[in-house]
């Protein structure tokens, strides 16, 4: 779009368009920089948009860009695909639609990094440092694209969440990722050679699949946050190939933030990272170590009992779980709440990091049934509060919530920070069975002398609870 | 310094600005914020316009995958940026409600 610009600015072009490039970069700081507090955090998105606008638009009068046919089907087409995926999905399904985005993403950077290596008549004009940095990216962004897509499927349901591994598969893995990192040195010695290239890219597509599949479901808020992760790495290397400093500033934002994330929830669960990417552990089976229920005896309660107690209690806490989203049960669950306040009673909600598919998926599951977000607790916050809740209602969640975390050396999941239910007078854990959840860990909570569980689909128990507290 | 050097430095800033800028955020926003840095990371697109939009080559296969790039990116910018903004929006506080 170039020539729409009078003749005697073409000189002054270049460095206007950085300077531009230089004011997107300052509305995507600021924009992350408005998205630490929740009240500020939807403007700083639109910050973060403006920016993207800005950049893209500038873009355009780049005098290397002649021809504008691909340019609009493409935008059109993207953006239509986009804009019907962001409205149509729902709440519960964010981590899915996440993993996605991001894959293509991934698969972007590494195209305009081959993009750009193609479209050199002769590759051997690029000077070694932009084809590492070719490689790299092709290497990252193909294997974010794959990886991000093999997540989607075990998300949804399309691959089986459990851990999928054989004996060797590690070894495989890292022997590849050397392999393809040799493979870019002689890359950069011998450009010309299309059959390198090919095998680059080729390799690096599969061990995108490969070290994505044999991770266990229960670790996938880590694996979505380590994918976001390179994702802004390969668009970080996409800039490196062309140059271009808004490319490498953004990604590097973005790999920041993927990587705090991941580190967040490695803590939460207690795990290292290379415990999750090799370990091979959890499923959605839950097909683990020995539960034996056999001999314990657990109580019951019923709704109009649980009515009684929470309705006549000062102070009580909800912890809720992925189970609870599943059963669609949110809404239902912020009218109890909505009865309780009430009469009266101080209601909050205690969220363990973990809770949900990704990280503070069940804040935003609650934030669509309108908790307000100033209940919603994390971890630190609540567990010095049980030990004054009189009851604490375990909606859909297990493992996060399980004492063997705390008391037994052995079991997989010690050493995980837990919320300490326990501390509470009274907690009641509603649940369909007494199946031990992701991690497939039986829980001793359920057996505690404080503990009743409500058996039952958690919508529909709610629902029972629901009209009881009309009767108390 | 070569270009690679310059771009390096510029690199590991902005890395630190990016941990600087996003350790602090609040659980509750964790979602909100991958899915906009996500949304961030589709920044690549202005590298596909130039690899679309450029001519000269004698092929056009660049072109091709310019434009797959694209597309690619606009799903994730505009995806992105869409669904981060559905999701800001039902954040509230307890005063907002009537």
């Amino acid at each position: 779009m170039s020539q729409f610009l009078p003749e005697a600015f073409l000189p002054y072009l270049p460095d206007t368009i950085q300077i531009i490039y230089l004011i997107a970069t300052f509305f995507f700081i600021r924009g992350l920089k408005l998205l630490n507090s929740p009240a500020t955090a939807r403007k700083g998105n639109q910050f973060a948009a403006l920016g993207m606008f800005i950049g893209i638009v500038v873009t355009l009068f780049d005098q290397q860009i002649i021809s504008f046919e691909w340019i609009i089907a493409g935008i059109l087409i993207g953006g239509l695909i986009g804009a019907v995926l962001a409205k149509k999905v729902a709440m519960t399904a964010m981590p899915e639609l996440v993993a996605v985005f991001n894959g293509f993403g991934g698969g972007a950077s590494a195209l305009v990094a081959w993009g750009e290596f193609s479209r050199l008549v002769d590759p051997t004009t690029m000077t070694p440092d932009s084809l590492v940095t070719t490689g790299l990216g092709i290497f990252i962004g193909s294997l974010t694209f794959t990886g991000s897509f093999i997540a989607f499927g075990k998300l949804k349901g399309f691959i089986s969440g459990n851990a999928i591994t054989f004996p060797g598969l590690n070894v495989i893995n890292i022997g590849s990722m050397i392999g393809v990192l040799v493979l870019i040195g002689f890359f950069t010695v011998d450009p010309t050679n299309q059959t390198i290239f090919w095998i680059i890219l080729g390799l690096s597509l599969l061990i995108g699949i490969t070290s994505v599949i044999p991770i266990g479901g229960a670790d996938m808020p880590v694996v979505i946050s380590l994918l976001n992760s390179y994702s802004g790495i390969a668009a970080s290397m996409a800039g490196f190939v062309i140059g271009n400093n808004l490319l490498i500033i953004s990604g590097a934002l973005v790999g920041a933030a993927g990587l705090i994330l991941t580190n967040i929830m490695c803590k939460a669960m207690n795990r290292s990272l290379t415990n999750v990417i090799f370990g091979a552990f959890g499923g959605d089976s839950g097909g683990g170590s020995g539960a034996d229920t056999g001999d314990k005896s657990v109580r019951e309660t019923t709704a109009e009992d649980l009515a009684i107690q929470v309705g006549y209690a000062s102070k009580v806490v909800i912890v809720p779980g992925y189970g609870l989203a599943v059963a669609q049960a949110q809404h239902v669950l912020k009218e109890v709440a909505g009865k309780l306040e009430e009469r009266g009673v101080q209601v909050k909600y205690g969220i363990h990091p973990v809770a949900g598919r990704m990280p503070g998926h069940m804040n935003v599951l609650l934030a669509e049934a309108d908790v307000p977000y100033d209940q919603l607790l994390d971890m630190d916050q609540i567990n010095p509060e049980f030990k004054t809740t009189d009851v604490v209602l375990v909606i859909g969640a297990n493992d996060v919530v399980n004492p063997v975390a705390k008391t037994e050396p052995g079991s997989p999941i010690y050493g995980m920070p837990i919320l300490n239910v326990d501390e509470a007078k009274r907690t009641i854990v509603f649940k369909r069975s007494l199946s031990p959840g992701y991690a497939g860990i039986d829980n001793p909570l359920f057996y505690a002398e404080k503990n009743q569980m409500f058996f039952g689909d958690a919508k529909k128990s709610l629902q029972a609870l629901n009209e009881a507290l009309n009767d108390v | 310094m070569s270009a690679l050097i310059f771009s390096l430095f510029i690199f590991v800033l902005a890395c630190f600005i990016g941990f600087e800028l996003i350790s602090k955020v609040p659980p509750t926003l964790h979602t909100p914020l991958m899915s906009g840095a996500n949304a961030i990371s589709g920044i690549t697109i202005v590298g596909a316009l130039i690899v679309a939009g450029h001519s000269g080559t004698d092929s056009q296969i660049s072109q091709i995958i310019g434009f797959v790039a694209i597309v690619f990116a606009t799903i994730n910018v505009v995806g992105g940026f869409m669904v981060t903004d559905r999701m800001l929006e039902m954040f509230k506080k307890k005063e907002d409600e009537k």
